[in-house]
């Protein structure tokens, strides 16, 4: 028995929701729909009069200027149908144990407010349909449309309420016989288990326990799994690889990250770096007082699956690495890779969502994290290409600031474990093994519950309680719960000491989890602090005038052992030595045959230039991205001062984005954000797309007035399974790239991370790896924020210089991508002396010579040229014959080549002079002037490739956007 | 003179109240951050304070409808105490999720006879991030926008920012709407998107109870406190500062 209550608009407002639902209709093929009408569900079962049901309608659940509130108790366990005339009702809602934060607060505020207890609620949604429609159509729009398997179901009818089914609390821990098993026998279970381990470690395990004469528990294994995933140790990074190269030689690489990225940090050895590659993120001097940290991480896997819920968690989680380097987050970065907006429904893969469903969720999704935990999103890009299509890549950031010195890092014996946030449920289950795995056309089914949902409201009061407990110094260690849950945060904490956790003291959402469900869960917005006991009780009364849940669940010790009880009974006992330095070294095979020749030949004949250019400005990834800018709110904190959209209609795309941190405002340093990635010069030569990451992301930070001499670099690797010897050998290639670009610019590495196993499993079993996608970050210090530059053109009669040279250098361009050609030449290498030109070119914009400066990539000069007169809505004439270049070029080589070390710079008449001297020794050339005719005119020896308005620039730019 | 004390309302998934508290020191007031729950427990009185600004965020997830709960707390957890701070002629200022709050509790329009009124999902349907211009009405008894005679411009960033009421011919006429959406210029937005960013009806940006000592608007004045936040500063693009409103507010408490 329980209360079903239904909200209906009343007609007031009308909005977009069925329109946009009956034009995804259409992309399904259903043209028979021709209105919806949407209405909002509660349900609620308690002892509940008519009266009060009456108030909660009127005061809580209704806006009562727009809508109307009705309710009816439904009896009978069966949902009834109760289709409108003439139409079809499809009613959706949340699995049971989803987090649902609305029905949270309803079941609070009736509560507190009204003294409504024991009652409980769900929330869902009711589409009635109308229009020429059969019952298959309406399944199809259900679970395509309005409905998402992984954590919804869906009714055509009257739903029936997801009530959590509640059960017994059990100290149930299976025990796991490993002993005698087969290797085969040893890899099924690990397959059914999703252990996600191989022979080797799965041998490990079963020797381990042999010599302590015991089978492990359930809890045991699946700590084990955790630990020793892909994504918690990286064991690729580590491996020992046998690498043969395109000449078929060979040499031993003793762990890739070491001997590439970390090498070149310890190489640079730059003064300003206070952690690299140790904590949660790396951290790097700002200012006297504060250290500013960084950290991006990538939810791919949980995104493909369920977009908004994917998303929404990748945000929080990168957040919560930031909180657990004591600092409080600042503002949140994303990039986006998606397959074609366009593409035909019948090319969708089995078990796969439609990309633009999953672009609407993700960016949804980020959006409301993002926005609610009220940190500006603000530096990012949106990629598109067909080999993202099943597997989607989301990578967010996160910066953070902190004042020096107050984040600590050991646990002691004696200290309690406490977990404070969210509580624990059965959302997130294997989310780390999950993540190691490829994704098949059933993981949707399988892996649901490794899907999350936020609460991003939690976890904006953990924040501020941490910064608090921080200045007081009630904590001396702390970590996020992550992959792996409890698990990985206690085991990780207690790593040179030991730890004892009494599970039954863990707050659960709802009762009935098995103890190794408690423990691995990876339920959202939790942290856990190691407090001394002293300073428990101060601990506990902060979380409690926050509104934050604390629980003290056990005790660091100094036994050397994780030791798990749920009450007296030990549920989980293993030798931290084991649990962290157990793990087999992985053995792989590396192999590089050369760079990749693409498979359509250069024989289509060439696009007209000024064709191309508008070509180029459409393609989506080039495109203008501000309809989503303008969804992330990149405003809030009032530091982001060279926004992401700049000009003077405020729509060019930025560089990069200068920030000034809230509590800095004495003095006058920023600090600067950006990025660089192409992953089509990758399917070219990863180590090219390395190089050219690196040099884009210093660029861009050097574009808008960062001092090339700060620059601290973050690496994220997204690739195939590199378990096939020629996709780790493109990891090398890469890894390798980005060593001898961070020594070339003296930039350090300070964070990383890599997601490996980005597959897409069709039914046929044939893997479709992404393209080896790496996103570089970089954070630096502005000297001054009054000399920072953007890159909309100023005033007409200023003059445009071109700063580095250019090459042939069009394999892996978006202008071979748009012609369909390999491309001419190379793809882009690193600059000579890159690091002195910028430098230059910093002191001239120090000396204030620059009025504007745009940074050259995707789709070279011509592209860039357009842009800055975008974003300036003024024109430029443009001579290429005298620009630097190696060799001789023709017009669409200096038009759209992609060589790195360039950019365009407009100086005023009367500093000519004095911005070729500071330039001097480096290749810069004035190419043009700013014109006030509207139009971009670029000629080469006097023949024109270009002429177009501003305006027609403008329109193919914006409208392609999605 | 004495700085004003301000007190600025923080709720669980308030998220603006420490730029609003540097906006206020610039504006030469004494802000403090006070949590709800301090307030309810009694640790901390309105009545000691001068000003009471309500930040904007996303109280309590937004669930429900935007500033929703936070409204039920101020109605029923600190009704009589708000109540008699406002009856004491006391400005308060609600932004964003404040005015959301403020309005959806009662306190604005601050008259029965003038609601009710609600601010709900924009017409885009999505959230909004992007500059505005904001018209004040010199004949509005507003406090805050009192003798301004340019239009300020600062962002507005919510998802739930359409002003919707039957009333709004009679909140015209008492002059309430203290700021309306116009273009760059300064003329009307006459509901033209993305002048009037979420299509309030009459343009409405922000109104004030009759008695002129409450304003709740939606756009984020606080974010336009100082020049190099303005998008167009590195084009010299300049614009009433938001402080305005935070100067005016504290001015009109210390003469209190």
């Amino acid at each position: 028995m329980y209360y079903r209550i239904t909200i209906q608009p009343n007609g007031r407002v009308h909005t977009h929701r069925a329109r946009d639902i009956i034009q995804d209709a259409h992309s399904l093929g259903i043209t028979g729909l021709r209105d919806v009408r949407v209405q909002t569900l509660y349900f609620l079962r308690g002892s509940l009069q008519p009266s009060q049901l009456d108030l909660l309608c009127a005061s809580l659940l209704a806006d009562p200027v727009i809508e109307t509130a009705t309710w009816k108790l439904i009896a009978g366990p069966y949902p009834q149908s109760t289709a409108p005339s003439g139409g079809w009702v499809v009613e959706v809602g949340l699995h049971p144990g989803v987090t649902d934060p609305v029905a949270h607060q309803v079941v609070k505020v009736a509560g507190e407010i009204w003294g409504m207890s024991d009652i409980e609620a769900a929330t869902g949604q009711r589409y009635e349909l109308f229009g020429d429609l059969r019952e298959a159509d309406v399944h199809l729009l259900a679970q395509k449309l309005l409905s998402n398997p992984t954590i919804q179901h869906y009714y055509l009818g009257e739903m029936a309420p997801a009530f959590i089914r509640t059960a017994e609390a059990s100290d149930e821990a299976q025990e796991i016989p490993l002993e005698g098993l087969s290797d085969e026998e040893l890899l099924a279970l690990s397959r059914q288990r999703l252990l996600a381990l191989n022979l080797e470690e799965m041998r490990a395990i079963r020797d381990y326990f042999a010599g302590l004469g015991r089978a492990p528990t359930d809890l045991e294994l699946e700590t084990l799994a955790q630990t020793w995933s892909e994504h918690c140790v990286h064991k690729t990074f580590k491996a020992l690889i046998e690498f043969e190269d395109e000449e078929g030689r060979r040499r031993q690489i003793d762990g890739l990250l070491r001997s590439t990225i970390r090498a070149a940090t310890e190489a640079v050895n730059k003064p300003w770096v206070r952690s690299a590659f140790v904590d949660n993120a790396g951290i790097i001097d700002f200012d006297d007082e504060y250290e500013v940290s960084f950290k991006v991480e990538t939810h791919n896997h949980p995104s493909a699956l369920e977009p908004f819920g994917g998303a929404n968690t990748g945000v929080g989680g990168v957040v919560r690495d930031i909180i657990g380097v004591s600092a409080r987050p600042i503002a949140v970065t994303d990039v986006l890779c998606f397959g074609p907006q366009d593409l035909p429904m019948e090319e969708v893969p089995v078990g796969s969502l439609h990309p633009r469903r999953i672009q609407a969720g993700v960016i949804s999704g980020i959006e409301d994290y993002g926005n609610k935990l009220g940190l500006p999103t603000v530096s990012g890009a949106i990629l598109y290409d067909k080999s993202y299509t099943a597997n989607p890549l989301v990578y967010v950031g996160c910066v953070g600031i902190a004042p020096k010195g107050r984040h600590r890092r050991q646990a002691q014996p004696g200290d309690r474990i406490v977990v404070i946030g969210g509580r624990t449920g059965r959302d997130g289950l294997h989310g780390a093994t999950f993540s190691s795995e490829a994704l098949t056309h059933e993981t949707g089914q399988v892996a649901g519950t490794a899907v999350q949902i936020g609460d991003p409201i939690v976890e904006k009061d953990v924040m501020e309680v941490v910064c608090l407990a921080r200045d007081q110094g009630l904590y001396s260690a702390i970590t996020d719960c992550g992959a792996g849950g409890l698990s990985s945060a206690v085991g990780e904490m207690g790593q040179h000491t030991g730890a004892l956790v009494q599970l039954e003291r863990v707050p659960l959402k709802y009762p009935g989890l098995k103890p190794w469900e408690i423990w691995l869960s990876e339920a959202q917005e939790r942290m856990v602090l190691a407090v001394p006991p002293a300073k428990w009780p101060a601990l506990e009364r902060l979380c409690r005038d926050w509104g934050v849940e604390a629980t003290d669940i056990g005790e660091f010790t100094d036994t050397g052992r994780l030791v798990v009880r749920y009450g007296e009974k030990v549920v989980g006992d293993i030798s931290m030595e084991f649990l962290h330095h157990g793990l087999p070294r992985r053995r792989m095979q590396a192999v590089w045959r050369g760079r990749r020749r693409l498979e359509q030949a250069s024989s289509t004949p060439a696009v007209p230039p000024q064709e191309a250019l508008l070509a180029l400005l459409s393609h989506p990834t080039i495109a203008s991205k501000e309809d989503t800018i303008r969804r992330y709110d990149h405003e809030v904190g009032g530091g982001t001062l060279i926004k992401p959209l700049v000009g003077v209609r405020d729509d060019g795309p930025s560089d990069a984005v200068v920030l000034k941190p809230l509590m800095t405002w004495k003095h006058p340093k920023g600090l600067v954000l950006s990025l660089g990635i192409n992953p089509q010069i990758g399917k070219a030569d990863p180590y090219a797309m390395a190089v050219s990451s690196v040099d884009e992301a210093v660029r861009n930070a050097v574009a808008v007035g960062a001092d090339p001499d700060t620059i601290a670099l973050l690496d994220n690797f997204c690739w195939g399974n590199p378990g096939r010897p020629e996709e780790l050998g493109r990891l090398v290639r890469a890894a390798e790239g980005c060593r001898d670009a961070a020594l070339a610019y003296q930039a350090p590495f300070i964070s990383g991370k890599d997601s490996l196993n980005n597959e897409y499993i069709g039914p046929d079993g044939r893997p479709t790896p992404i393209p080896g996608t790496l996103l570089i970050s970089a954070v630096a210090v502005i000297p001054d924020i009054a000399g920072a530059v953007t890159m909309a053109l100023k005033s007409p009669g200023n003059l445009l210089f071109i700063v580095g040279e250019t090459r042939r250098e069009l394999a892996g361009s978006h202008y071979a991508l748009i012609t369909g050609t390999e491309g001419a030449g190379e793809p882009p290498g690193l600059p000579a002396n890159g690091l002195a030109r910028y430098r230059a070119l910093h002191r001239a914009m120090r000396a204030g010579l620059v009025r504007a400066c745009h940074d050259l990539s995707e789709g070279g000069l011509a592209v860039a040229a357009a842009e800055m007169c975008i974003a300036g809505r003024l024109g430029l004439e443009l001579e290429l014959a005298d620009m630097p270049t190696v060799g001789d070029l023709s017009p669409e080589e200096r038009l759209f080549s992609e060589s790195n070390g360039r950019l365009l710079v407009e100086v005023v008449p009367a500093h000519r002079g004095a911005f070729i001297e500071m330039l001097a020794g480096h290749p810069a050339a004035e190419i043009g002037r700013v014109s006030e005719s509207g139009r971009l005119i670029i000629r080469s020896g006097g023949q024109v490739l270009v002429d177009l308005s501003v305006e027609e620039l403008w329109r193919h730019w914006r409208g392609a956007a999605c | 003179m004495l700085k004003p004390r301000i007190l600025i309302l923080h709720a669980s998934g308030t998220n603006r109240d420490r730029e609003t508290a540097w906006a206020c020191e610039l504006a030469g007031g004494n802000p403090e951050i006070v949590h709800v729950h301090q307030l309810r427990r009694g640790e901390r009185r309105l009545a000691d304070y001068q000003m009471l600004i309500i930040p904007g965020g996303f109280s309590y997830g937004d669930a429900l409808g935007a500033g929703k709960v936070l409204s039920l707390d101020l109605r029923h957890y600190l009704r009589e105490e708000l109540a008699g701070f406002i009856a004491a002629g006391k400005p308060v200022l609600g932004i964003c999720n404040g005015f959301q709050a403020l309005l959806k509790s009662g306190f604005l329009p601050g008259d029965a006879g003038l609601g009710p009124a609600t601010l709900t999902f924009n017409a885009s349907g999505h959230f909004e991030c992007r500059w505005v211009t904001l018209l004040p009405d010199p004949r509005s008894p507003c406090v805050f926008t009192r003798g301004m005679e340019e239009p300020i411009v600062c962002p507005v960033a919510h998802g739930e920012g359409r002003f919707i009421s039957d009333r709004v011919p009679a909140l015209e006429e008492h002059a309430l709407v203290a700021l309306r959406y116009a273009h760059e210029d300064g003329t009307p937005a006459c509901g033209q998107y993305p002048a009037n960013p979420n299509g309030s009806e009459g343009d409405i940006a922000g109104i004030c109870n009759p008695a002129g000592n409450v304003l709740g608007l939606m756009p984020h004045p606080e974010d336009y406190i100082v020049r190099y936040q303005h998008p167009r500063w590195p084009h010299d693009g300049r614009g009433g500062l938001g402080l305005q409103i935070f100067i005016n507010g504290v001015r009109y408490a210390a003469e209190m």
